[in-house]
């Protein structure tokens, strides 16, 4: 607990004490009501201070309708028909002292969610070690600039974004992407500040400045994230401001319409006392704090569940958009697929193994930088003896020609086959096609192909059962390879073929066609596709640490390049939904409900305590179930 | 012009009436509070005095909200 929080527990305490005592001492001992209200005043003064100075202070300040005058005006009110009526003077005392009560639990419980969210989300470095004159020297990380060399020890974070110029190590990610496996990292490899470094020490050299740095970009997203504010907050926050004149206006009407009602048109006693006591329990129960509380802080609690798990969402406002996605638009390559090619299929033709197919397309390739000829090197896994290759030339769109141990080998597509008069297969499935050759004998084809991510299949399910009617997907590529991917993961539309421009357009015409209150929402790695982020409803970029654009242009930053995320993000901002309008319905319900009885003095001094106070305490721990993210 | 300070405000709507006093002080472009970060966004006019902005703006939240406290 914090100093105040412990102040006003002491003060609860003591009053409840001197109250407990009191009620004790009365039920023996008749006493004048003056002398009651004096004794009674004491415990109230010590718990309800504050609220009269605050309430006092806001008419004042002409700010007058919140909930601290809302309670001033109950409480005083029943100690004042205490004295009329010569009895029950606890009731105020105990109305101040269980709203005390409640609003310290409340403080408590959002101030301990608040706690466990921040430390989620906390990934700032302390220092950069940085080598001195005498030895390692710490320093702020904001003090170092681009091209130093520091040293990060094992254990330590990595404050700056650097690349390793000496030692290797495993790095853990998790903090920046939630992804748990650790990555090995070595001399050469550029490394991210945020995660945390494992094993080895290394020495890096800084690429960017502290302010420039993931991490750096990573805190301002995040710390910002909460101002961008979503509807229902909004809409709370004006709620709240007409809400509370309106139910202080509709008190006073309670206490005085129908007792003049009564007494001119019934020509009955005007019973003023039920009827003030009415309108004191209707002050009570209308107090607005169980919704203004826990609908922030469920929003709050969603953005940092999932900033732990590697999806920053920039503001409650795309979580909401987020919860009402019905369609989700995807760039295929990068997105759905990995966006590198790999050797997919080896099919020799004549009496080659399948790996001595691969060793003459991977030798006869070997001097091209080619994606399509680095997959050839990568599948074959050896190294390349440049002694075995000799006289290679390469053919501009056709392929390569080359000898082999003296043996002329072929590779490339089915125009150098033509050119060479041999006849080829014609494979059934899409891809890159590269046709081989050997000792002028068509040897067989090797099929390239850009590899559907392993989660891909799953984060489009779960889409699905997360609520999106239409998954839909766009690519460059030409529609044959797109309509193969797009079958394997059950996509429901595709668009292929399509210019970086087309893409553009192509979203505004399902951004015309949807409903309006459907949302749309586009997922893309960044490259090239910052136009399409920024013009969906939803822009999604995933593993976009690279492209400054693509963060600028995103709401909603994946850090790491699994699609099954969309998926957890979608899931996350639909729980998060659900329980802000859980709270909203249960707070108003009960409200609603106390509200339209209090006039018939159905609803007493207590019951209206638990609408106000049982109320807040049971939206806040519904808020804080926001920010689990397990089991989604 | 863009800023950040830290606050310390103790219930949300305390946090909406600092923020309704900011944006109403002389200099003061947009405001933003949040009460779960703990954190004010300030927005200044082009060519205002920052700090003396600020200052006028802790005055004005202290007259709304007695109990907030702005780190400047």
């Amino acid at each position: 607990m914090t100093r105040k929080q412990k102040k006003v527990f002491y003060r609860i305490i003591i009053s409840a004490i001197l109250l407990a005592g009191l009620m004790a001492v009365t039920h023996v001992v008749e006493l004048d009501r003056w002398i009651l209200l004096g004794l009674y005043l004491i415990p109230y003064i010590v718990i309800g201070y504050d609220i009269l100075w605050k309430a006092a202070r806001g008419v004042y300040h002409r700010e007058i309708f919140d909930e601290n005058f809302l309670m001033a005006v109950a409480t005083v009110g029943a100690m004042a028909l205490a004295v009329w009526q010569g009895e029950e003077f606890a009731e105020g005392v105990a109305v101040m002292l269980f709203y005390q009560i409640g609003e310290l639990f409340q403080s408590y419980a959002v101030g301990k969610s608040r706690k466990s969210i921040t430390e989620l989300m906390d990934i700032r470095p302390d220092f950069a070690n940085v080598e001195g004159e005498h030895g390692l020297e710490q320093v702020d990380p904001e003090e170092v600039a681009v091209g130093t060399v520091i040293v990060i020890q094992p254990g330590e974070r990595v404050p700056i974004d650097g690349r390793i110029i000496e030692g290797t190590t495993t790095l853990n990610t998790s903090a920046l992407t939630g992804e748990s496996l650790p990555r090995e990292c070595g001399t050469g490899d550029e490394i991210i500040s945020g995660c945390i470094n494992i094993s080895g020490l290394i020495r890096v050299e800084t690429t960017k400045e502290f302010g420039e740095s993931t991490v750096a970009r990573i805190l301002d997203l995040v710390e910002n994230s909460s101002m961008k504010k979503s509807q229902s907050e909004n809409f709370i926050t004006k709620f709240a401001r007409v809400y509370t004149p309106v139910v202080c206006y509709s008190a006073l009407a309670l206490a005085i319409l129908p007792p003049l009602f009564r007494l001119l048109i019934l020509q009955q006693p005007a019973a003023w006392e039920t009827w003030i006591t009415s309108a004191l329990t209707f002050l009570v129960i209308s107090c607005p704090c169980a919704l203004v509380i826990s609908v922030p802080l469920s929003f709050f609690g969603g953005i940092g569940g999932a900033s732990a798990r590697g999806i920053l969402i920039k503001g409650s406002s795309f979580l909401e958009t987020l919860s009402k996605t019905r369609y989700m638009v995807f760039d295929k390559t990068g997105t759905l697929t990995k966006g590198v090619f790999q050797v997919t299929e080896i099919c020799p033709a004549g009496d080659l193994s399948r790996e001595e197919l691969l060793a003459y397309a991977a030798y006869a390739e070997s001097y091209s930088n080619h994606p399509i000829s680095r997959s050839l090197k990568e599948a074959y896994g050896k190294a390349i003896d440049n002694q075995r290759l000799s006289e290679v030339t390469e053919l501009g769109g056709h392929g390569v020609k080359a000898c082999m141990d003296g043996i002329p080998v072929a590779a490339g597509n089915h125009k150098l086959m033509k050119q060479l008069q041999l006849e080829y297969m014609e494979p059934e499935k899409a891809g890159t096609i590269v046709h081989v050759a050997v000792n002028n004998r068509y040897a067989g084809y090797i099929l390239i192909n850009d590899v559907i991510k392993d989660n891909s299949k799953a984060a489009i399910t779960g889409l699905k059962a997360a609520g999106i009617k239409k998954n839909i997907m766009l690519t460059g590529d030409s529609r044959r390879a797109a309509e193969a991917v797009a079958e394997e993961l059950c996509v429901d539309e595709v668009y292929s073929e399509l210019l970086p421009a087309d893409k553009v357009e192509r979203v505004e015409a399902l951004l015309a066609e949807k409903k309006e209150k459907e949302m749309l929402a586009f997922v893309g790695d960044g490259i090239n596709d910052a136009p399409v982020l920024s013009r969906a409803d939803i822009g999604i970029a995933m593993g976009a640490f690279g492209s400054d654009a693509a963060i600028e242009a995103a709401d909603i930053v994946l850090m790491d390049d699994d699609p099954l995320k969309i998926a957890l993000a979608m899931k996350i901002s639909r729980k998060t939904l659900r329980i802000v309008y859980e709270n909203i319905v249960f707070a108003l319900a009960v409200k609603a409900v106390c509200l339209i009885l209090s006039p018939f003095g159905l609803v007493n001094m207590w019951m209206a305590i638990f609408a106000d106070v049982g109320v807040m305490v049971i939206a806040v721990l519904n808020a804080t179930r926001a920010l689990g993210t397990k089991n989604l | 012009m863009k800023k950040t300070y830290k606050i310390e405000v103790d219930c949300a709507n305390c946090a909406l009436k600092m923020e309704d006093a900011a944006k109403k002080t002389a200099g003061v472009a947009d405001a933003t509070v949040s009460f779960m970060t703990q954190k004010m966004n300030v927005v200044f006019e082009e060519d205002a005095d920052t700090d003396a902005v600020m200052q006028a703006v802790a005055k004005a939240c202290r007259r709304v909200e007695p109990d907030c406290e702005i780190f400047l």
